[in-house]
């Protein structure tokens, strides 16, 4: 076969591979952040750890309740949600008068507890998740082999990404969503509930975390710490997508995804910062993030 | 910015130039407490203390003076320690020396990422600040000098100027002791000089500051920049009482705990900082038998301050004496 820059194309495309289904994770969890941010004004420490949750929520359906795959990918991030729901009314709501800073500092807290909580009955060594035998095996492409679980996690976060920009953006649920993002007090003013839509809309965004975190669970160990990098890296994406636009902060995860699968195959010390460095260009040539409206 | 807005405004003008009695007053007291402290408690606890209280110091310069919420500062802290503990024990410098070398390269490294990450304000600074610092984190652990896991350890402690020794642990407490009130000191001056009500101008009011016509950008760059330095003081510091360096210092829980610790002591008070370190370290050093438990507490702690008490311990005391502390 022939070699692209040195590089066998099998090396290529698996790599590629691996970068979208980062990208998938990244792209999910990013619009997410977005959505909680649109209404809420507040970045969700806690989405991470959310994340994990959900991995965990499929991992406990299994085990303690034998609740396979297919069920999980609807229950966990219900259940999650509602988790996020329940965050929101207690705790969340009482800060919306104050600086949105605040709303950072008590979801990262929460975050610490969770993951605390969740390391004092599991460890950090990690709990295997069986792929669901419907979606193992694989399929020989001819240049690459593709595994049938890979491919279903790409599959599975464009349908829900797209699902997500749909309602958001083309339902008359998602005009109500969108105005209230511009003015909340007019919204209200006409007879919509805002402070109810502002607690679905998170539990909607966590209930995205708990989702990638399901799909998650049958690739990486499910593990308390596996949403606590992930998430800077997640901030980082949302950093340079901006958070104005819900179709680009899903590009910029797929994108950024690919990019990082690229540098591991070109230049692998720099995987782990590519995104970083990227994120630092964008400050410097457009600070606003590449969909972001300036101000 | 409105982060401040719970904190206890500073009296007028003339107040803040020069110190008030009070203040000397708790400062004497301090010193005087800290000069004997080593008679009463173990000296690299207390030396542990002193470093994390002039960290939180160093944050609380950037975060209640300045409004900005950095949630990086562990890169500061943990790359001088790294910058120090290699001059030690690779260069063989001496340990003013090898803290002075920390202390540069954080102040450069707050410089470079400082000019890039005030380009955004509030949320984004927040997140652009923690992923740089994580990005120093995995460099830190895939360069060879900082021994990736292992991190630089048994450090040589040295001689101060090259004539004292400071192998006891006694003479170092003095050293560190020196250290710290030097730099909280500094930044006492920094906070009451022009310069630290430029920045209150600006924390408050970003809009009236710039008509006014301040740069307020090169005002925001000063003071990261300043903040950076010092972290790296405090972390460099730590490197030279611990004779370690490692991972812990740069990970990104580094820069919560700092956060906590202001937080929790009282953004934008003078003595807040020092509260809030002593209180979290002697806490983690008695829970440190509990293992994730300590994170779940400071995750709990964070949640309490925010929902219940931001002015934080300070601020209340300082509240309820009617005198800005």
């Amino acid at each position: 076969m022939f070699e692209l820059l040195g590089v066998p194309p099998q090396v290529l495309m698996g790599q590629l591979l691996l970068g979208l289904i980062n990208g998938s994770f990244y792209a999910v969890l990013s619009l997410g952040l977005a959505v909680i941010f649109g209404l809420l004004n507040i970045i969700n420490f806690a989405h991470g750890a959310q994340y994990m949750m959900g991995a965990f929520a499929a991992w406990m359906l299994l085990t303690y309740v034998g609740v396979g795959y297919w069920p999980a990918l609807i229950v966990a991030p219900l259940v999650v949600g509602a988790i996020g729901i329940v965050l929101e009314r207690l705790m969340l709501a009482r800060l919306y008068h104050l600086d949105h800073l605040y709303g950072l500092l008590l979801t990262f807290g929460l975050a610490l507890i969770i993951q605390g909580l969740f390391r004092n009955y599991y460890g950090i060594s990690g709990l295997p998740y069986q792929i669901p035998a419907s979606l193992s095996g694989g399929y020989n492409l001819g240049f690459m082999f593709l595994p049938t679980y890979r491919g279903w996690v790409v599959v599975a976060s464009v349908i829900v990404c797209f699902a997500t920009w749909f309602i958001i953006e083309k339902t008359k649920l998602g005009a109500y969503l969108r105005a209230a993002t511009e003015n909340p007090v007019l919204v209200g003013a006409f007879g919509i509930n805002v402070p109810r839509m502002i607690t679905l809309t998170y539990g909607f965004g966590v209930a995205l975390a708990g989702f990638a975190g399901v799909l998650a669970a049958p690739i990486y160990s499910v593990n308390p710490n596996m949403g606590a990098d992930l998430i800077i890296v997640v901030f980082a994406v949302v950093v340079i997508g901006g958070m104005g636009s819900i179709m680009g902060a899903i590009l910029t995860g797929y994108g950024l995804g690919l990019v990082e699968g690229l540098t591991r195959v070109f230049y692998p010390e720099g995987s782990a910062v590519v995104i970083f460095v990227i994120m630092a260009i964008v400050l410097l040539f457009r600070p606003e993030g590449l969909f972001g409206r300036a101000g | 910015m409105a982060i401040a807005e719970d904190t206890v405004k500073t009296g007028p003008l003339r107040e803040s130039i020069g110190m008030p009695r009070l203040h000397k007053v708790i400062f004497l007291v301090l010193l005087g407490l800290a000069l004997l402290l080593p008679y009463g408690v173990y000296p690299v606890f207390a030396m542990k203390v002193m470093c994390f209280a002039l960290f939180a110091y160093a944050f609380n310069l950037l975060l209640g003076f300045g409004g900005l919420l950095s949630f990086g500062h562990a890169a500061y802290f943990g790359g001088a320690s790294y910058v120090a503990a290699h001059a030690a024990k690779v260069w063989g410098l001496t340990p003013e020396l090898s803290i002075l070398a920390g202390t540069v390269a954080a102040a450069f490294l707050g410089l470079v990422i400082g000019a890039l990450s005030i380009r955004r304000q509030g949320i984004y600074f927040a997140m652009v600040t923690l992923a740089f610092a994580q990005m120093v984190y995995f460099f830190a652990l895939q360069v060879p000098f900082t021994g990736g896991e292992d991190g630089i350890q048994s450090v040589p402690r040295g001689d101060l100027f090259g004539l004292i020794s400071l192998r006891s642990n006694m003479a170092l407490y003095y050293f560190v002791l020196a250290i710290t009130f030097g730099g909280i000191l500094l930044i006492y001056r920094i906070v009451h000089s022009p310069f630290g009500q430029v920045l209150k101008a600006i924390r408050e009011n970003e809009p009236r500051a710039i008509s006014l016509g301040y740069q307020v950008n090169r005002y925001k760059l000063i003071v990261f920049t300043l903040s950076a330095a010092l972290a790296g003081l405090a972390g460099a510091t730590k490197s030279q009482v611990f004779q370690l360096a490692s991972l812990t210092d740069v990970h990104w829980a580094m820069s919560g705990e700092v956060v906590l610790m202001t937080l929790l002591g009282g953004m934008g008070t003078v003595f807040g900082p020092i509260v809030g370190a002593a209180v979290i370290v002697t806490m983690q050093n008695y829970l440190a038998t509990f293992g994730a438990w300590v994170t779940v507490i400071q995750g709990a702690i964070f949640v309490i301050s925010v929902l219940l008490f931001r002015e934080g311990i300070v601020g209340v005391i300082s509240k309820w004496l009617k005198r800005p502390l």
